[in-house]
């Protein structure tokens, strides 16, 4: 590893708020799209002539299209009680960091040409032209949000700055300014299939592997099915989740919860995806192309439900979009939620008395639970409000005897990101995604030193990768993260009577 | 005269401004629909839990309570005094006098010393906290300024240059009911009448967009129940149309995106 260009923050007794540092992160910049990675999304390949012409264009149909946009821009009232819930500003100190001030970034163009105030009198409300500095900040500090809606959860408002990034985002692409990696990899998705770029006769191959990797293990013939018709399930799960580690434990925790509960299943090659890109970006339309697949997949293999995997933001769009996206799911079984969660599909069973666990599996560790930002903030799980805090805490405890929670004010709703959500988790963005973890790694470092917690369990491909990556520079093993599904697995008892 | 027709016609055009004003942003807002379902959950479920929610915020400013406890305690003394100190001034605009008027009268001059103190713990919160300061332009703390000097200049005719409240009274109803009554032409009370009538006027083109804005906000007014009700703005109806097969809109299950 060449030598970190970055300091990594260090861990305090207690939790502070930084003095504002101007400019701290003004550095960090990811990779601007190429040609390529532009076109098949249908955003223009470079910076276009007339950019200054079309963003404002672009602004204004925003603008009439989401209410969210409208309403936010007009209601701040900078009464500042967001401006300290970012992670990305409790890591780094940059004051655009803090979720109005990232706000600002859009609002000040928005006032100098859409509203009488700033039209006539810019300096009193803070509004500023649109010139290429302004662009070039936008494209930086855009990047610098993961869409988590922490600052939503504190503004009397609920003004959400995810909406005003995904605006911010949008416009970038429109002009030519789109970002490579979350452009590049929604290609991929359009072409293959999944993320990852792993075609059909891959996958088949490494579900094989996986197979005879799990019957080594445990001597039970436990299947990762792939465009299987007529199964009962299909399960739409991060591409991560074939080849990634911690991912393919949690994979294969699923798989053995199939097989032990006697129901068919399937993994599609065509949709071979839960993730969607198309969200970070803010394109309603790239959206929909990508979830497209899961719908035509579900017909095509003819199956009666769908599940999805664990995965933070790509449950959001499953839960919270899915049905205006690329419903009505009329053709589903109606007994069944459409789409349900990996983690309701499991709850169920054990509720239902389908799975033997024998907690005591996992005794050699200490768990406690990172909340992924859109599943908290986001979605849902189970039937009622705030399900999607209790149910996996409930498939957690079934599956170990130790647990403990992370302060109160860093989990559930008030949960931090892992700091790499939002199109962010990429090479190029390490030192945020570093400083941006500050936050939970803190509250992590409290349950180490208090609990002797060994592993933090979550229920996101993002989360997952992120923490591998960042845990070892704050001196944590990399392997502490780990699938909730993982611990299913293991826990699992295998009787011969299904 | 002068004075009396100039002020009765700053309360005509500024009143006609103001209800012009928001009811046409409010107009805009209601009219754009919210393409996805974006609550901030947990969420409630049902329409009455969304208005459950709604009340908690507008009544006990719940997600500032959250948030920053100083801010809070400051608006609360703020808004909530203002509203008992406006609630106090319909004794201008009434004749009787309604009951509940009149027995409010003695909490709306505490109310006026609360409202006083909020907006000065939210001024010096603007410049003592470096994260706020960052954030604030010279409208923001001349927004305070100026309901501050409202404040201030009810508390002074009040106190120390009194006016006469009967007369000012009869202007009053003589502006509400078209028959001009002499205006008493106190310094105080011209400053405070002006610095209320610049309030009605910037009202709909500035930050005070807030109280209507808030109700339209669909992180806070928007139900938690994508799974059992499609939800379709419609822009967006005919996008992906011919992959969701001819029967997609207005299907049984659709609800479109007017909530
Ligand atoms: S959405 Fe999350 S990352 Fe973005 S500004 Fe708000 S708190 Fe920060
Ligand atoms: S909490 Fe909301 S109103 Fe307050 S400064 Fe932040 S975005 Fe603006």
């Amino acid at each position: 590893m060449a030598k970190q260009e970055f300091e990594t923050p260090s861990l305090k007794k207690i939790p502070e708020i930084p003095p504002v540092r101007i400019g701290a992160m003004a550095h960090s910049k990811p990779f601007i799209a190429k040609a390529e990675h532009q076109e098949a999304l249908g955003y223009p390949n470079e910076l276009v002539n007339n950019w200054k012409q079309v963003a404002l264009d672009k602004m204004e149909e925003l603008l009439g299209k989401y209410r969210s946009l409208q309403v936010f821009m007009d209601t701040c009232v900078k009464c500042g009680s967001c401006t300290d819930k970012c992670h990305y500003f409790l890591g780094t100190a940059d004051p655009k960091n803090m979720p109005v001030a990232r706000q600002d970034l859009l609002r000040n163009v928005y006032r100098r040409y859409f509203t009488f105030a700033g039209k006539y009198f810019p300096k009193l409300v803070g509004a500023v032209d649109l010139t290429e500095e302004v662009v070039d900040e936008w494209y930086r500090y855009y990047h610098q949000c993961s869409e988590c809606r922490r600052c939503s959860v504190y503004c009397p408002f609920g003004i959400d700055t995810a909406e005003v990034t995904m605006a911010g985002r949008e416009i970038l692409a429109a002009i030519g300014v789109g970002q490579k990696y979350s452009n590049e990899i929604i290609g991929k998705v359009f072409k293959i299939g999944n993320n990852l770029g792993l075609p059909e006769p891959a996958l088949a191959d490494t579900l094989e592997g996986l197979e005879e990797e799990i019957e080594e293990d445990i001597e039970v013939p436990v299947k990762l099915p792939l465009d299987q018709k007529g199964a009962d399930v299909l399960l739409i799960t991060p591409s991560a989740d074939f080849f990634a580690e911690p991912h393919v434990d949690g994979l294969i925790g699923y798989a053995k919860v199939f097989h032990q509960a006697g129901i068919s299943w399937t993994l599609s090659s065509h949709a071979s995806e839960a993730a969607n890109f198309g969200l970070f970006i803010g394109s309603y339309e790239n959206m929909q192309k990508v979830a497209m697949r899961i719908r035509e997949a579900a017909l095509e293999l003819g199956v009666k439900r769908i599940v999805v995997g664990e995965c933070g933001h790509a449950w959001r769009v499953a839960y919270s979009f899915w049905n205006t996206l690329i419903g009505p799911f009329d053709f589903l079984d109606p007994n069944y939620p459409v789409p349900q969660h990996i983690c309701e599909f499991t709850y169920d069973l054990i509720k239902r008395g389908a799975l033997k666990l024998d907690p005591s599996a996992n005794d050699d560790k200490v768990l406690t639970f990172h909340d992924s930002c859109n599943v908290s903030r986001a979605s849902r799980m189970g039937d009622m409000p705030g399900g999607q805090f209790v149910i996996p805490r409930e498939l957690i405890k079934a599956s170990c005897n130790h647990f403990v929670d992370m302060a109160a004010d860093t989990i559930g709703e008030a949960t931090y990101c892992c700091g790499g959500g939002g199109g962010l988790l990429t090479d190029d963005l390490l030192e945020l995604r570093v400083k941006g973890a500050l936050p939970r790694v803190q509250a992590l470092s409290e349950v180490i030193e208090n609990h002797g917690v060994t592993h933090m369990a979550a229920i996101c491909a993002i989360c997952k990768s992120q923490f591998s990556k960042v845990l070892p520079h704050y001196g944590f093993g990399m392997d502490m993260i780990i699938s909730v599904h993982q611990l299913i697995g293991d826990a699992l008892v295998f009787d011969s009577t299904h | 005269m002068f004075l009396t027709a100039l002020y009765a016609c700053l309360f005509y055009v500024m009143t006609l401004t103001l209800l012009i004003g928001v009811g046409l942003r409010v107009i805009r807002y209601a009219r754009i629909p919210s393409p996805l379902v974006i609550p901030t959950t947990p969420a409630p479920i049902t329409r009455s839990g969304v208005v459950a929610r709604m009340t908690r915020e507008v009544v006990f400013f719940e997600s500032l309570f959250k948030g920053s406890k100083w801010t809070w305690l400051f608006g609360y003394l703020f808004h909530f005094g203002m509203l008992l100190v406006l609630l106090r001034h319909f004794r201008y605009f009434t004749q009787p006098v309604w009951y509940w008027v009149e027995t409010l009268q003695w909490l709306g001059l505490y109310a006026a010393f609360a409202m006083t103190l909020g907006l000065a713990g939210l001024l010096a919160r603007r410049f003592l906290v470096d994260r706020v300061r960052y954030i604030s332009a010279p409208s923001d703390y001349l927004m305070l300024v100026l309901l501050l000097a409202i404040a201030l200049s009810g508390l002074a005719m009040k106190y120390v240059w009194h006016t006469d409240i009967v007369a000012l009274k009869a202007f009053m109803l003589g502006v509400m009911y078209f028959d001009w009554q002499p205006l008493p032409a106190d310094p105080m009370l011209l400053i405070h009448l002006s610095l209320v009538l610049f309030l009605m006027l910037i009202f709909p083109f500035s930050k005070l967009l807030h109280a209507p804005g808030m109700f339209f906000s669909p992180t806070r007014n928007m139900r938690d129940n994508p799974r059992e009700h499609r939800h379709v703005a419609p822009w967006a109806e005919k996008l992906g149309a011919e992959k969701l097969g001819a029967k997609q809109p207005g299907s049984a299950a659709t609800s479109r995106a007017a909530d």
